[in-house]
């Protein structure tokens, strides 16, 4: 271990290394007063100013390639060295698998970089399908530290469209939801699946099953905004069927009747309110029993339920104001 | 029970939310004076801290070395919104070092000798409107920024950040906003960007970074302002965005980015800004509601408090279109110059008019947030327990300055001392909020590039 630190910590400067004697290093044209100036270190600058000189040479070579690593090392958010990096890549026809493992290194230190990402992408898309598995399994151990890490689920959604691997994508989703019901992240990727994998049958066939697992979770932890969110989701453009669902009222029901994390509830209960859902009588009592004394039950269910809402969840109170004013002109 | 178990979002959840409590707590409990020093914004603090980063930057900013546009954006705007400017000669070198990141064949690079990127190019851009000025607005090659655009446009319709780079929301958004505030924008640049956009709402309500993401603040704003700019408004599920959007807002009483995420100060702008630009399409929102275009849920001020119902419904005169607001033509005495393409006009016409419905956001939750939990001695944070950054100062100012100015009835109007949290000192100026630019120098901008 000592020898590997002393190895790092000998770096040799490029202007010593006997293969970089014949390039002249290009400094960055900052001006004579520039703003933002930034106090490089010496690896720094001397790294970027021999980038610059291969880059504006266009020398597409082994080195120059060598080169990029060491800059990307250093900053890995500058596009433009991962740019050229793809130029030499193709140039040289290089190993890519290899450049996944490179990639898999950078992405471990700092996974929240666009670049990354971005590079990933091409050189998946190069390998083709053969790499599907490896991506999906690379970004489920990006997961494992960082469950909802952005570009981690935009790369695997990219993946499994380009290269495939739709088969155990749901069960996936299964096991996040059921280690962090509230990762959001995984309800959306779950709506993914649902809507786009090509083996499901898409949402008209799975929405009975998901409309009860999304029931089930609510159930369990009605303040978790992200079911409700998904259970509206699944009657998207098709607000007729969710106000017909009797399982929608039914949720809403329960969660008022326990009296508890009300909100959600409420805000499912004002759409169906706003598109034709007749209330029970039982619904309408449950709404009277959370509702202020201030407002008599013979009002109009909708203003009671935004008064409701006004009182429960007074951050959003302007919005529940809104609300009210909306029904207000359409009655 | 595995029920009984908290998850990992529970848990980082409630400590963040328990340390916000006990920062609120602590500030209630002191005696008055001691109290309303916690509500001060520390102004001159601020901009020492700014005006100190554009001199000089450690090494620890060489990650940042493809940002630097950014940057200067992130410090110059900043200080625009603290009502202050700085020196002539750092405005000066500001010009001519973002002329060193300009590209012969259009768009602004990262730094000096870097590719042009649309990111970087939209930060250079607003930088140099925001410095203001002939030597500054005419620095900017709009012939072949317009090209470097075109180049980017892909065949989705969406933009790609630079050549070979990725496509989404943001560079959809950077796109169309500079193009638009240097009035350069046309049919060609805007064709199919709309269904782009429209593809990355989600069943959420939010806007996502690619089709079949997440519903995300910065993208929401991104996607939003972009299809307000190119008149497209109208195709988003407006309803449901601002369903989506108004529970951003949590306990913390900071806006989080996504469902089931932690409040991040830099959101107040993000969702903010949402929340603020949402609040000018009342005729849009109302027709997708199926209510009258009469239907009118402005701001009340003292004086028309009895002109108005009790329950917030009045009805306005003439307003006949649902396009009405942000559509008309240019009015006259406005510039002396040919009226730009109508695609021009529409961040012009966005800002002009009266602001057609209150807040629909906790305005005073938010700036509450900001000062208390978001302000350092100098700088600005993510959150209690991080580190001040200089993009986070921008964006919790941003978002300041729309709280400020979210119940005035015109965009540059001043607001009632009981709309600004803490001491009325703490006001910010007002910004355009499609392009987050400070208002009077957007129209410094809008009037010389109206004219060439
Ligand atoms: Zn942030």
């Amino acid at each position: 271990m000592i020898g590997e630190e002393e190895e790092e910590d000998a770096r040799i400067p490029i202007s010593q290394r006997p293969e970089w004697a014949d390039v002249r290093p290009v400094p960055q044209d900052d001006g004579p007063n520039p703003v933002v100036p930034i106090a490089y270190t010496d690896e720094f600058s001397e790294t970027m100013d021999y980038f610059r000189a291969v880059y504006l040479a266009d020398e597409r070579s082994p080195r120059a390639l060598q080169l990029t690593k060491e800059a990307i090392f250093l900053n890995s958010g500058n596009y433009t060295v991962w740019q050229f990096r793809r130029l030499i890549l193709e140039a040289l026809n290089a190993d890519l698998c290899a450049e996944l493992n490179f990639v898999n290194q950078i992405a471990r230190e700092n996974s929240k970089n666009y670049q990354i990402w971005h590079h990933r992408r091409w050189v998946a898309e190069k390998l083709g399908s053969e790499v599907a598995s490896k991506e999906l399994e690379f970004t489920k151990e990006i997961f494992s530290q960082d469950a909802k890490n952005y570009h981690a689920w935009s790369h695997r959604q990219w993946v499994l469209q380009a290269l495939g691997g739709w088969e155990d994508e749901l069960a996936f989703c299964d096991e996040l939801l059921e280690d962090d019901i509230f990762n959001n992240s995984a309800w959306n990727q779950r709506y993914f699946v649902v809507t786009r994998s090509p083996l499901l049958g898409g949402l008209d066939a799975m929405r009975d099953s998901e409309v009860a697992y999304a029931v089930k979770a609510i159930l369990a932890k009605p303040e978790n905004e992200s079911p409700w969110r998904y259970l509206r989701g699944l009657y998207k453009n098709d607000i007729k069927s969710l106000v017909n669902d009797p399982r929608v009222a039914s949720v809403c029901l329960d969660v008022l009747t326990d009296k508890r994390n009300l909100v959600h509830a409420l805000n499912m209960l004002l759409d169906l309110l706003c598109n034709d859902y007749q209330p029970s009588n039982e619904m309408k009592d449950a709404v009277d029993g959370v509702a202020p004394e201030s407002n008599p039950p013979g009002t109009n269910l909708v203003e009671r339920v935004c008064s409701v809402l006004i009182m429960v969840d007074p951050i959003r109170a302007n919005y529940w104001e809104w609300r009210k004013s909306t029904v207000c002109v359409q009655d | 029970m595995a029920d009984m178990r908290a998850t990992k979002s529970q848990e980082e959840q409630w400590m963040v939310q328990n340390q916000v409590f006990r920062i609120y707590d602590l500030v209630y409990r002191l005696p008055p004076h001691a109290q309303s020093v916690n509500f001060e914004l520390r102004r001159e603090n601020h901009i020492e801290y700014l005006t100190k980063s554009l001199k000089q930057l450690g090494p620890s900013f060489s990650v940042l070395d493809a940002n630097r546009p950014w940057l200067c954006y992130w410090i110059m705007h900043s200080i625009a919104l603290l009502g202050d400017c700085v020196d002539d000669e750092l405005e000066n070198d500001t010009i001519d070092f973002l002329q060193r990141c300009q590209d012969p064949n259009g768009g602004y690079g990262g730094g000096p000798g870097q590719m042009p990127h649309l990111a970087t190019t939209y930060a250079a851009i607003n930088t140099l409107i925001t410095v203001g000025g002939h030597r500054s607005l005419s620095s900017i090659n709009r012939k072949k920024l317009y090209a470097f655009l075109l180049r980017m446009k892909d065949s989705s319709g969406g933009f790609r950040m630079h050549d070979g780079g990725e496509v989404d929301v943001r560079a959809c958004y950077t796109a169309i906003s500079v193009a638009s505030v240097l009035n350069i924008l046309d049919e060609r640049l805007i064709q199919n960007v709309g269904d782009y956009i429209v593809s990355c709402q989600t069943y959420e309500g939010g806007i996502a970074g690619e089709p079949g993401s997440e519903a995300h603040g910065g993208y929401t704003f991104c996607g939003l302002a972009a299809m307000v700019l190119i008149n497209e408004v109208n195709r988003l599920d407006l309803p449901g965005l601002i369903n989506w959007l108004v529970f951003r807002q949590g306990v913390e009483c900071g806006f989080q980015g996504r469902t089931n995420k932690l409040v991040d100060g830099c959101y107040s702008f993000w969702q903010g800004g949402v929340a603020a630009i949402v609040q000018r399409l009342h005729l849009m929102v109302n027709e997708q509601l199926g209510l009258p275009n009469t239907f009118k849920y402005d701001c009340k001020t003292e004086s028309d408090d009895d002109s108005s119902n009790s329950d917030g419904e009045s009805y306005s005169e003439g307003a006949s279109s649902p396009l009405n607001d942000i559509c008309e033509p240019i009015q006259e005495g406005q510039s002396n110059a040919s009226p730009p393409t109508e695609s021009n006009n529409i961040g012009y016409n966005f800002i002009k008019g009266p602001i057609g419905m209150r807040p629909i956001f906790n305005s005073m939750a938010l700036q509450q947030y900001i000062l208390l939990c978001s302000q350092e001695e100098a700088g600005f944070r993510d959150k209690p327990g991080k580190r001040r950054d200089h993009y986070h100062t921008c964006y919790v100012l941003s978002g300041l300055s729309v709280c400020h100015y979210s119940n005035t009835k015109e965009a540059d109007s001043p607001p009632l001392p009981g709309h600004v949290m803490g001491p009325y000192s703490n006001l910010l100026e007002p910004v355009h909020p499609l392009y987050n630019i400070v208002l009077d120098r957007y129209h410094d901008a809008y009037k010389f590039f109206a004219r060439s």
